[in-house]
């Protein structure tokens, strides 16, 4: 492949979108009222709707007649690269909102600076992308607002959460050798420059939200370069499974 | 897996003005948003051109909400009207510049209401409803504005859920983009 830096760079992007859709998709039927039921799988739906995108264009650019769906259903394990928070699975609400609210802030302040990168396609999807996920952002800051300065029981699981996943938000900052590839062509985001804004961002909200921001130091990695937590495999199981058990299926 | 390859994406998803051939416009605007049924594609604002080329008709939409599943149905929508017209066509899906509220037409606006959606606000007056709990969206049944929030996400990606104090209607409110 011609442009493998660019392929690889555009699946790291998409992988954390397709596997948090999974994730928030699994809620569909299940979330704690009906109004939240329908957020998380429309934040899903946003998700996989973003997802096509790169992956179209990953596909053009591979152009050995591989498809969106192939990209999206037909690789291993060890083969995706999103980072380890979007896997976690959900656990309580608390979890599920902690995980959206750790990556939509990561996310939002990604996708402004892909906007400005001089791959005209990746701009113009991060341009579509970033007013959606500006919703999500809103909709889990919220949440965790309403959870952390909710009711004694409200709050500790809130915090328990956010401890939890605290130490997979180092990971967003890591660079790969497709980033710094990128990076170098101005067509990726240095993502190392938005680690400050990014802790800024978070303490102020869970601050707001009367609850602790963690000092914990440690932090799990890994993901990007896929090696993933025992929670992928299961996800991709359902996520897989039709295309495995009838390949080549078509709806 | 399903018969997506109707995106070309020959223009790495990127358009400029909006282009529509007069002797197409009336076939667009019989193609209605299937999940709004009263709402023409072309009030809804998400065809960018359509033009002949080379023998064919080209056509680029765009989609309101990255994972609008009705992005497919509207464009297997546009190949039929204008085959039934006479045309061969080809339809591809455009990122840039983002869809946004502004481009719903009036006449969209009022067919939106018409249907029981409320139509968008200013992103200022957006942001009041939708954060801060301001009572200004109007209700789509009795016309009051003691309207509130029921949740920031709704029957589809592009809607909000409202319910009218007043009257006790609940109605979708179409959420501001820009």
């Amino acid at each position: 492949m011609k442009n493998k830096d660019l392929y690889n760079y555009i699946l790291g992007i998409a992988d954390n979108s397709l596997i948090l859709g999974q994730r928030m998709g699994e809620l569909c039927g299940h979330g704690p009222s009906l109004e939240t039921d329908i957020a998380c799988t429309n934040i899903s739906l946003d998700l996989f709707g973003q997802v096509r995108s790169y992956f179209q264009y990953a596909a053009k650019i591979a152009g050995d007649g591989r498809t969106e769906d192939d990209i999206a259903m037909l690789r291993k394990e060890r083969e995706y690269k999103n980072v380890l928070l979007v896997e976690q699975p959900n656990t309580n609400f608390a979890y599920t909102l902690g995980r959206q609210f750790l990556f939509d802030v990561y996310h939002l302040a990604f996708l402004k600076e892909l906007q400005k990168s001089t791959d005209l396609t990746l701009s113009a999807i991060a341009n579509k992308c970033v007013k959606e996920v500006s919703y999500h952002e809103r909709f889990s800051s919220d949440w965790i607002k309403r959870l952390g300065d909710g009711t004694d029981e409200s709050k500790e699981k809130m915090q328990e959460a956010i401890n939890d996943l605290w130490a997979y938000t180092d990971e967003l900052f890591h660079q790969t050798d497709a980033d710094k590839a990128m990076v170098s062509q101005g067509i990726g985001v240095d993502i190392k420059k938005l680690k400050d804004a990014y802790y800024t961002a978070v303490s102020q909200v869970l601050e707001q939200a009367t609850l602790q921001v963690p000092e914990s130091k440690y932090f799990q990695k890994g993901g990007k370069q896929g090696i993933h937590t025992e929670h992928l495999g299961y996800l991709l199981s359902d996520l897989q499974y039709m295309q495995r058990t009838y390949p080549n299926m078509e709806w | 897996m399903s018969p997506r390859a109707q995106w070309k994406g020959l223009n790495n998803m990127i358009s400029t003005e909006q282009n529509i051939n007069e002797k197409l416009l009336p076939i667009l605007e019989q193609v209605s948003d299937p999940e709004i049924p009263v709402l023409s594609i072309m009030d809804m604002g998400v065809v960018r051109s359509a033009i002949f080329f080379n023998g064919l008709v080209k056509v680029e939409i765009t989609p309101t909400y990255s994972g609008c599943p009705a992005m497919d149905v509207i464009g297997d929508d546009i190949k039929k009207a204008l085959n039934d017209a006479g045309y061969e066509s080809e339809i591809d899906l455009i990122l840039h510049p983002a869809w946004t509220t502004d481009w719903i037409t009036p006449r969209g606006r009022k067919a939106l209401e018409n249907y029981g959606i409320a139509a968008p606000l200013d992103a200022e007056a957006d942001k009041d409803v939708l954060l801060n709990g301001k009572r200004i969206v109007k209700c789509t049944n009795c016309g009051s504005q003691n309207t509130r929030l029921v949740s920031q996400f709704g029957s589809t990606a592009c809607k909000a859920q409202f319910q009218c104090d007043d009257c006790q209607e609940p109605f979708d409110y179409f959420k501001c983009l820009k």
